[in-house]
């Protein structure tokens, strides 16, 4: 048999070949279920770079599921709390050239924000518990409710379900600690005397 | 003894003879001081007086709150007059808890004490005593000086470093200080020694611009052994990691600290106030400042306290705000801008600048980058500011980082070179800035997102468990049926759910024309037993639902429960109305 083969080098390059074709299929064919990557990467990697109010203004609810829509090819411009740094970094991550914010999901704000109740007008009817998705408020049924300001990411929800419209988005106070040098001015008055107040 | 010499570096005007031509003076005692609860690195002091309560000279007015935090003392006797938000010496200029004191004028101290024997007390007690003594490292950046006097026993420390350099143009507070006050300092050196350990090299590192210090230090450090090390003057030397590599040739690996190497590194006038604290028991309530600049007529050093307004300096050292370009806290190349002269001297004010036009003009405007490399030949920790500030202005964070911006030590010799005038340093500061904003906002989003994946799974497992009680009941009613069926009544309904109960209804009610009467009382009995059995599972239901429900949910199991109760009511009814029926029949 073997010396029939090798009478036929055509024969013997071609089993040879087939030969390791099978092997070497079979040996991708192990790792790509031995090692196997749970999950989507890409999504996690998205969703790393996403703010995570959780705040829904992308259409989906929550910063995960819009991470995924975005792998599979949704747009990358629709985060306002994130605003143009994060679409930046997806773009980036993802290569691609980096859109503008899309006003339509709304606009990207300056400062932050948390939600405060005025406790006094609470009626206790724990339907901001139940809409916010970090569960940040604290409170019971027919009790005051109040905001975990540390805990709050800002994202509104909980706004809109009061049936007695006791909470404010109050933006946070720079503190001395969290301030930072601000840019150096662009050089727009090129003389420098121009500059120094009128004597 | 050999030294090392440090890459890059400027020779910028040192224009310190005008400030020593005097002794250090003492300012008239200030109405009011202000005195910041955050004069150090680490947490604010948490203020232990009250408004309107009076307070002696030294007395703590503010506790340590924390490991890294340092106490605060009354610089002078009087009442507590406010203790609130006030302008503070600070680059943003904004406010910051202060604690004021209105003077009595008496300037009367509490009761105070040193250790007696400080060559037998215990290390331990020596740095409790200068942690309550409020000191912090005087020479800028304000680090608790208890923290870094106890490394730990993983970290033997052989080598204590003086930092004596005051490399900075026109500050002389501890040039002045260490002419006047040679033994004290020695005497400081030496606690600080006793407490590390007795550490085989001590060193005081010093510039070769200060003869005069020089000269008054030798006769204190012999036989001590402590050794006066004078290098070529080099704007920036003074930093610790340009010190210790200055004096000993070793690097301090980047965001490592001196004591990782077996290094402390201690400020001159920090060790004056050590010898304070342990010898003479008197807390850190006034430090030497410079006053000094053309637009002052008097330029000297003053011992200045703690809290003391810049204006009431200003005003007794011959100030003309007109020639004053800016009132600079700090020195010319590392210092800030004030916004305001009511700010305080704090802890770590070596120096008050007011400069004249002519000295410090205002910032030239800075022109396009002509890529000279200027900035990279004087960078003394050998980084790339040129490269740098493209990333910066870019905003690219990660480029930055790999371009190891954190070791930046903002010391300015890269703007004072340039020139196109680029103020580099600022870039740094506000990459940084940004840098570290970019990582706190990280953290707070991972633990949103912490928080948001353990909502849905908590949201998940309520649904999972509420299916599950659901499942189960389906199952006991099937079976409870099934029973049923088993019995003779074998007409009664063999499925679940409501539709089926309205036909096993519908077919009892047609069976019942035909069945004995015997069988149809039977039948009666069961159904009030199966109502009794539903009213009880409808109330036990309500009970369980007592709490963490809304009204709503309550409203619909309270009408179930009633429910429940018409339909017992009814079968009762029914069979109450057969007997009768029945009885009636037979009596015909």
């Amino acid at each position: 048999m073997i010396d029939a083969i090798a009478q036929q080098p055509i024969l013997a390059a071609l089993i040879a070949l087939v030969g390791l074709g099978i092997l070497f299929g079979a040996l991708l064919g192990f790792a790509a279920e031995k090692f196997k990557v749970e999950g989507d990467p890409i999504v996690e990697q998205i969703d790393e770079l996403l703010p995570q109010t959780q705040c829904g203004q992308c259409g989906f609810p929550g910063c995960k599921p819009y991470a995924e829509s975005i792998a599979s090819g949704d747009a990358i411009n629709k985060c306002p709390p994130g605003g143009q740094a994060t679409i930046n970094a997806i773009a980036n991550l993802l290569d691609v050239p980096a859109p503008e914010l899309d006003a339509e999901h709304g606009e990207e704000a300056d400062v932050r924000t948390v939600a405060y109740i005025r406790e006094d007008e609470c009626i206790g009817c724990t339907k901001c518990i139940q809409a916010c998705p970090v569960d940040a408020i604290l409170g019971a049924a027919k009790l005051m409710h109040t905001v975990i300001a540390d805990e709050c990411t800002g994202c509104d929800l909980c706004v809109e379900p009061c049936p007695v419209d006791c909470i404010d988005m109050l933006p946070v106070e720079e503190t001395i600690k969290e301030w930072h040098w601000p840019a150096p001015p662009t050089t727009a008055d090129l003389i420098a005397s121009d500059r120094r107040p009128a004597a | 003894m050999r030294t090392w010499i440090t890459p890059g570096g400027v020779h910028p005007p040192e224009n310190k003879h005008q400030s020593v031509t005097m002794p250090i003076g003492t300012l008239p005692l200030p109405e009011k001081l202000l005195i910041p609860l955050s004069q150090h690195i680490g947490t604010p002091a948490v203020p232990c007086v009250e408004v309107g309560k009076k307070v002696l000279k030294g007395q703590k007015i503010a506790e340590a709150s924390g490991p890294l935090s340092v106490p605060i003392h009354a610089p002078t006797s009087g009442t507590i007059s406010a203790i609130e938000h006030r302008p503070i010496a600070h680059s943003s200029g904004m406010l910051a808890p202060c604690i004021e004191i209105t003077s009595d004028g008496r300037d009367k101290w509490k009761k105070h004490e040193g250790f007696k024997d400080v060559e037998n007390a215990t290390p331990a007690a020596l740095v409790k005593a200068i942690g309550d003594a409020g000191i912090a490292g005087m020479g800028g950046a304000g680090f608790p000086s208890a923290v870094k006097l106890s490394p730990g026993y993983q970290r033997p420390i052989h080598t204590l470093i003086i930092n004596a350099t005051e490399c900075e143009p026109y500050i002389t507070a501890d040039d002045s200080a260490i002419r006047e006050r040679a033994a004290e300092i020695i005497e400081g050196i030496g606690i600080l020694s006793h407490i590390l350990g007795n550490p085989s090299n001590i060193m005081i590192g010093i510039e070769d611009n200060k003869p005069e210090a020089i000269a008054a230090l030798e006769p204190h450090v012999e036989d001590t052994g402590i050794s006066v090390v004078s290098f070529p003057t080099k704007y920036p030397s003074g930093g610790e990691k340009q010190l210790i590599y200055i004096l000993t040739g070793k690097e301090i690996p980047s965001g490592d600290l001196p004591a990782d190497i077996g290094m402390v590194c201690v400020n001159i006038g920090t060790t004056y106030a050590v010898k304070r604290a342990i010898v003479d028991g008197e807390p850190l309530i006034s430090r030497v400042t410079t006053m000094t600049g053309d637009a002052c007529g008097i330029n000297r050093n003053y011992e200045t306290l703690i809290g003391t307004p810049v204006s009431h300096m200003l005003a007794n050292s011959e100030f003309n705000e007109e020639t004053c370009s800016r009132l600079v806290m700090g020195g010319p190349m590392m210092g800030f801008s004030l916004t305001s002269s009511d700010v305080p001297i704090v802890k770590t004010t070596n120096c008050i600048l007011a400069p004249s036009y002519d000295e410090i003009p205002d910032d030239e405007p800075a022109q396009p980058c002509i890529r000279c490399g200027m900035c990279a030949e004087a960078c003394p920790v050998s980084l790339l500011p040129q490269q740098l500030f493209w990333y910066s202005q870019a905003d690219d964070h990660e480029r930055l980082e790999a371009h190891n911006l954190f070791d930046c030590i903002e010391c300015g010799a890269c703007s004072y070179v340039c020139p196109s005038n680029i103020p580099l340093v600022q870039h740094y500061r506000h990459s940084k800035g940004e840098i570290q904003k970019a990582r706190a906002e990280k953290v707070r989003s991972d633990h949103a997102r912490e928080r948001f994946e353990f909502h849905q799974q908590r949201i998940e497992q309520a649904e999972k468990n509420k299916e599950a009680k659901r499942t189960a009941r389906r199952e006991a009613a099937e079976k409870a049926k099934a029973k049923a069926a088993a019995s003779p009544e074998k007409s009664a309904s063999t499925a679940g759910g409501g539709a089926a109960d309205i036909i096993a209804a519908a077919q009892a009610r047609a069976a019942a024309k035909k069945v004995s009467p015997e069988q149809q009382q039977a039948k009666f009995e069961r159904s009030i037993a199966g109502a009794e059995m539903r009213l009880q599972m409808a109330e036990e239901k309500l009970a369980d639902a007592g709490e963490g429900h809304s009204d709503e949910q309550k409203n619909i199991l309270t009408a179930a429960v009633e429910g429940a109760r018409q339909k017992l009511e009814q079968a009762k009814g029914r069979l109450a109305e057969h007997i009768k029926q029945h009885n009636g029949e037979q009596v015909d």
